[in-house]
Formats: structure tokens, C-alpha cells, sequence
């Protein structure tokens, strides 16, 4: 009854997640740039830099629930994807750097030098143009996603045993990027960036635009997600969820459902890291981590699993009470997050926004023709009644 | 067996699967013809249902073809391609997407393109309305369009799965168990409904309940042991020595 709740969209929670953005977009530079900095309402840089990040966190959960909530793929190796995104970008902005490194080399970044290395890897080639390093920002996880799904959904790897493949691409990952000899910065990783775009990547003026960058990405991938769920093709990708083999049956090659999504999820996952890389200023391997995977899941289901919307505020919701957490009580935070899971678990099964639905006498449209749940109701309960009338009369 | 001059929809071919070393179908040799009602009856492991995973793809037998219009071996092609070519199933257990209303259900099934790029654009056009609007007045779910398919009883379930198979509008039908759990009333419905699909389909059923296959009235192949043991009228086969004793003798 609930994930029946939960798979109607209810407009009122999408469109004030899009005001809210919106608002942000305004608010934030205004805030932050135009009010001085004695007044009440001034917003730090480093305040603006830290809702950025929640917001490249909410974009990862976004991705995530694509597959978790409506095609029923737990992936605890979603991070492998934003890591591959951020690691992109780290290229382009390393590039930027140009001969302001240690060393001075107009090409070779630091590393290079410093590994005694005489020329680019075939690899490093082309990132220095921006348009070029945000296609590859979406086309190195989506190849690897495409690749990976592609064998996997094939297989008809599913369930818990599709879960642990994932983390451990994403640990497979952790160490191949751990090795100097691939030529992204071994365990240091990418960092030290200098402008993107030509603009200081420290300047204020340039943090406030990295954020209404994320903000409008997070907009944009949201209505693409909403688009997708939306469609005839986001009903087979239920119809996958809850009932794979009898979807085959009707002649859907759910494998193709499957590898759609995961694509498009690890390409947005991408787009995450890399908005977040010149958030941060970093990116090294332990962004592979498989905890990081882990933690994106449970900002899914701590907003509210197959709701689009509950994982951007699970994302944010999560993500500030680490902050001020680590800030009080950094020995246990991993304890607290382990509880968190298991309260959320225990308490709001359908997460945040679930729970807040299923509160409210909501007014959600459970699909596209239906007139409001408390219609369907109504109307079942007569079907009860009359079914007998019905069955007589035929 | 089945000498007749119409041409075959469905030709199994010395099947044969087996499962660990027990044999589920030991060379099953079946022909449907086009346009035919077949009412495929037998004990329990007799490999009724192993016949319909051949069939539909489900499993891949050791050896034996299964040509479907004489030109497509079923044997080496997936679920998705089997159901495209034109065979519907219907499981024993109604299998209705739980998540979805009755009219999405039935969208879902309604023969149209397949792929994402197709899905991703296609919109419910009127004349597609007016299809599914046929196919609910057709099974008996006039008024529950808007209903989750998780709020149906277990019968008007049934009804819905057999809904989206006619949505598929396949040549050949499969229909596995259709009334069992049924009221008597929903079964005497059934074998009409069944009735009338045959009019333009070639329906196979499979089916437990005795009553219900003298409603059919329609040729009736009897498995035992992965093979046909007899084929005939139900008359014909329940007064064969060898029906009885494997019905009656275990």
C-alpha cells in the first residue's frame, strides 16, 4: 500500500524542492557576495562550499534511487561512479594548473614530474579543453556502468549477489587508483587546482557559481529522473522491480531496462563528483571507498527510497547532521550513523518523505489517470460489495 | 498423431529435459494445430509445466526442436523474443504488477514496440485507450480501470492476466491452471471467456479441474511421466486403460 504511495510522484514535494533550489540559486550569491560581512544575514564561503557539497551528496542519491528505487538495483558501488566523474574533472583542473606547479613543468602536473616522468599519458590527452573533460565527466562512468551492466543484467546477476559485484568493483577500483603507475596521483590524488574556466577556484565569486552550477544540475537531473519514471518506460522499470521474469514474459528485454537506467544513474552520479571536486579541492582514491557507497544508500533510505525527492533531503539531512556531529562528537559518528540506520529502518521503513505522505491526507496522484487515492478507495470498497452482483450477472 | 491437413502453429519435437538426472520431459512429441483449443492434462510431475517453460523459454531442453509457424525454433531464442514472435503465458499463480493500476497493466501488454527508446516517448494514444477499454469490458473489469491491481481479488486477478496476454495479442496463448481458487461461477466464466479467445487464438491450456475441461469440450492430450501418454476427446482418453490406471492407480 505504501510503495504503491510511494511510486505516484506527489507535485507538491517536486515543486518545492525545485523552489527551494531555485531560491538558493538566488539567495546563496546575494547572501554571500552583496550582504557585508558583519551583517546576520552573510553567508560564508565556506558555508556556501559546504551546502554546495550537500547538494553533489543529494545529486549522488538522486542517481542511486533511480536504480534502487525504481528498478530494484542495489548498487553499493554508486561512489565508484562519482569518484570516476570527479577524477575527470581533477584532470581538466590539473591541467589548468598549467606552469604554475612546484616544479613549474608547463604540461606534466607535479606528479608526473616528481615520478620522473618525460611526457603526458595518451590518457591525460585533450582534458585541457573543458568542453571536451565534461563529456568524459558523463562517458567514463556511463562506458564503465555500460560495460560492467552489460555482462551483470546479461547474467542475470540480481538481488544481493548483483550488491556485492558493485562494491566490489568499486574496491577493485579503490586499488587500481591507490597505484602510482596509473598516472592519476597514486594515493595523494589530484589536487592543488588553480582556476577553472580561467576564474580562481578560491575567489568567492567562483564558489558561488560552482554552487548554482550544482544547484541547477541537481534541478536538471531531477527532471530528467521525474521524465524517465514518468514515461511508459518508467512503468516496465517497476513491472522489472516487482516482477522480472514475468516482464520478459510480456517481451520487454529487461536487461535493456536495466542497462538504460544504470547508464543514465552513473552518468549523473559523474556529474556529482564533478561539481564536487572543485567544491573540495580534491580527489583521491579513498573517494572508491566502499563506505562512501554504503553511506549514499542510506541517504536513500533515510529520505525516502523510490521518491526522487526523499534522497535529495536524505542527502542534506544526513550530510548536516554529520557535520555538526563530527564537529561535536567525532569518536562516534559512525556509530551514530550506524543507529540512524537502524532507527530509520525500524521506525520510518518508507524514509522521511514516505512517512510524511503517508501522514498527510495527501492529495498525490498515484498515476497519471488516477483521480486521488481516496477515490480508489471508494471505489475498491464497492468492488468488495458488488462483487458477487457482478460475478451473477455475467 | 495429428494427421490433420491444417498446418501446425506449434511442433514439439522430441524434448526431452532433465533436472539433476530426473527426467521432466522425456521425448515429448506435441503438434498444435492453428487456430486449435488443446486441453493438456496429468498428474502432478507429469511435466506440464516443464513443457510450458520449453515453450516460452523459460528453460532450454537437452535435446528436441519446438517450431513455432514452422520457422522459428523456440529453443534457442529468450523469453522477450518468444512473447514478440507471439506466444502469451498465463501463470498458474495470477502474476499482475502489484504497483501498477489495472488500465497500466494492460498497457504494458498491449502489443506495441519494446525497446527503451520507443517506451521512453510513447504516449497512450485514444485508439490505444479504446483497446484496453475493449479488452476490460471483454474481462469482466468494466469499472476498475483506476484500481491498483493489488486491490483485485484472486479471480478478477486471473481475469486481469488473461486481459493482458489478449493485450498482447499473441497467436498463441498458453494458459496454465486458469481457474484454479476460482468460485464455480468465475470458472464457468473462464472456460466462456477461453471460448471466445479460441475464436481467433490458438489456446493451449493446462488445467487440473475435470469439470472445467468437459466445459471446454476440446481434444485433450494427457502427460505422464514427460511424454503423451493419450490424446483424444476427454471421453476417448478417460475410458483409455493406461489413463486410468495412472490417474487411479497411484
Amino acid at each position: 500500500m505504501i510503495i504503491r504511495r510511494l511510486s505516484g510522484i506527489s507535485w507538491g514535494l517536486v515543486s518545492g524542492v525545485y523552489v527551494a533550489l531555485l531560491l538558493s540559486c538566488i539567495l546563496v550569491p546575494l547572501c554571500n557576495l552583496a550582504v557585508p560581512e558583519d551583517s546576520i544575514f552573510h553567508l560564508s564561503t565556506y558555508t556556501v562550499t559546504l551546502i554546495g557539497k550537500y547538494l553533489c551528496y543529494a545529486l549522488l542519491a538522486l542517481a542511486l534511487d533511480l536504480v534502487w528505487g525504481y528498478c530494484g538495483i542495489l548498487s553499493l558501488g554508486h561512489g565508484a561512479f562519482f569518484a570516476l566523474g570527479g577524477y575527470a574533472m581533477g584532470m581538466y583542473l590539473m591541467r589548468m594548473i598549467g606552469p604554475r606547479g612546484v616544479y613549474g613543468d608547463p604540461i606534466l602536473p607535479d606528479f608526473m614530474v616528481f615520478l620522473n616522468w618525460t611526457e603526458l599519458p595518451w590518457y591525460w590527452q585533450g582534458f585541457d579543453i573543458f568542453p571536451f573533460a565534461m563529456l568524459m565527466v558523463m562517458f567514463v562512468p556511463g562506458l564503465l556502468a555500460f560495460a560492467f551492466g552489460l555482462f551483470a543484467f546479461r547474467a542475470r546477476v540480481t538481488g544481493v549477489y548483483l550488491s556485492i559485484i558493485t562494491q566490489a568493483m568499486t574496491f577493485a577500483l579503490l586499488l587500481a587508483f591507490f597505484r602510482n603507475e596509473l598516472g592519476l596521483g597514486g594515493n595523494n590524488g589530484l589536487t592543488d587546482f588553480k582556476e577553472i574556466l580561467g576564474f580562481d577556484i578560491q575567489s568567492d565569486g567562483t564558489r558561488v557559481g560552482l554552487f548554482v552550477a550544482t544547484a541547477v544540475a541537481l534541478a536538471a537531473c531531477l527532471a530528467i529522473c521525474r521524465a524517465i519514471v514518468n514515461s511508459q518506460a518508467g512503468k516496465v522499470l517497476l513491472a522489472v522491480r516487482d516482477a522480472e521474469s514475468r516482464t520478459r514474459f510480456l517481451g520487454y528485454s529487461a536487461e535493456n531496462y536495466k542497462l538504460f537506467v544504470w547508464v543514465v544513474s552513473a552518468c549523473m552520479a559523474g556529474v556529482a563528483g564533478a561539481l564536487y571536486v572543485p567544491q573540495v579541492g580534491i580527489i583521491n582514491p579513498s573517494e572508491f571507498s566502499p563506505a562512501n557507497s554504503i553511506e549514499a544508500v542510506i541517504w536513500v533510505a533515510v529520505g525516502g527510497r523510490g521518491t526522487l525527492v526523499g534522497p535529495i533531503i536524505g542527502a542534506i539531512v544526513v550530510n548536516g547532521f554529520k557535520t555538526w556531529f563530527t564537529g561535536a562528537l567525532p569518536e562516534i559518528w559512525l556509530f551514530a550513523l550506524g543507529a540512524l540506520f537502524i532507527l530509520v529502518t525500524l521506525f520510518l521503513p518508507h524514509g522521511i518523505v514516505g512517512t510524511v505522505r503517508s501522514w498527510l491526507p495527501s492529495r498525490t496522484s498515484q498515476s497519471d489517470r488516477a483521480t486521488g487515492p481516496s477515490d480508489t478507495h471508494n471505489d475498491t470498497h464497492n468492488v468488495d460489495e458488488t462483487k458477487p452482483a457482478s460475478g451473477t450477472g455475467l | 498423431m495429428n494427421t490433420s491437413a491444417t498446418p501446425h502453429l506449434l511442433n514439439l519435437d522430441s524434448i526431452s529435459v532433465s533436472f539433476d538426472g530426473f527426467k521432466a520431459l522425456n521425448e515429448l512429441s506435441l503438434a498444435i494445430a492453428e487456430g486449435e483449443m488443446r486441453a493438456i492434462i496429468g498428474p502432478n510431475g507429469a511435466g506440464k509445466t516443464t513443457m510450458m517453460d520449453v515453450i516460452t523459454g523459460k528453460t532450454r531442453p537437452d535435446t528436441g526442436t519446438a517450431y513455432f509457424k514452422d520457422r522459428h525454433d523456440l529453443t534457442g531464442l529468450s523469453e522477450s523474443q518468444i512473447a514478440n514472435l507471439g506466444v502469451g503465458r498465463k501463470f498458474q499463480k495470477p502474476t499482475v504488477f502489484d504497483c501498477h493500476t489495472v488500465f497500466n497493466n494492460l498497457l504494458l501488454a498491449l502489443k506495441d514496440r519494446r525497446d527503451v527508446i520507443s517506451r521512453l516517448f510513447a504516449k497512450p494514444t485514444l485508439e490505444k485507450q479504446q483497446r484496453i477499454s475493449d479488452i476490460l469490458e471483454t474481462i469482466h473489469l468494466k469499472d476498475f480501470g483506476q484500481v491498483m491491481a493489488s486491490e483485485l481479488s484472486h479471480g478478477q486477478k486471473q481475469w486481469l492476466e488473461i486481459g493482458m496476454l489478449l493485450a498482447q495479442d499473441p497467436a498463441l496463448l498458453l494458459v496454465d491452471e486458469p481457474v484454479a481458487g476460482m468460485t464455480d461461477a468465475e470458472t464457468a466464466q473462464t472456460a466462456q471467456l477461453l471460448r471466445k479467445i479460441n475464436e481467433t487464438r490458438t489456446v493451449v491450456v493446462v488445467e487440473h479441474d475435470m469439470t472445467f475441461v468437459r466445459d471446454l469440450d476440446v481434444r485433450v492430450t494427457v502427460l505422464h511421466e514427460g511424454s503423451v501418454l493419450a490424446e483424444g476427446s476427454l471421453d476417448h482418453v478417460s475410458s483409455d486403460e493406461r489413463v486410468i490406471e495412472v490417474y487411479l492407480g497411484r
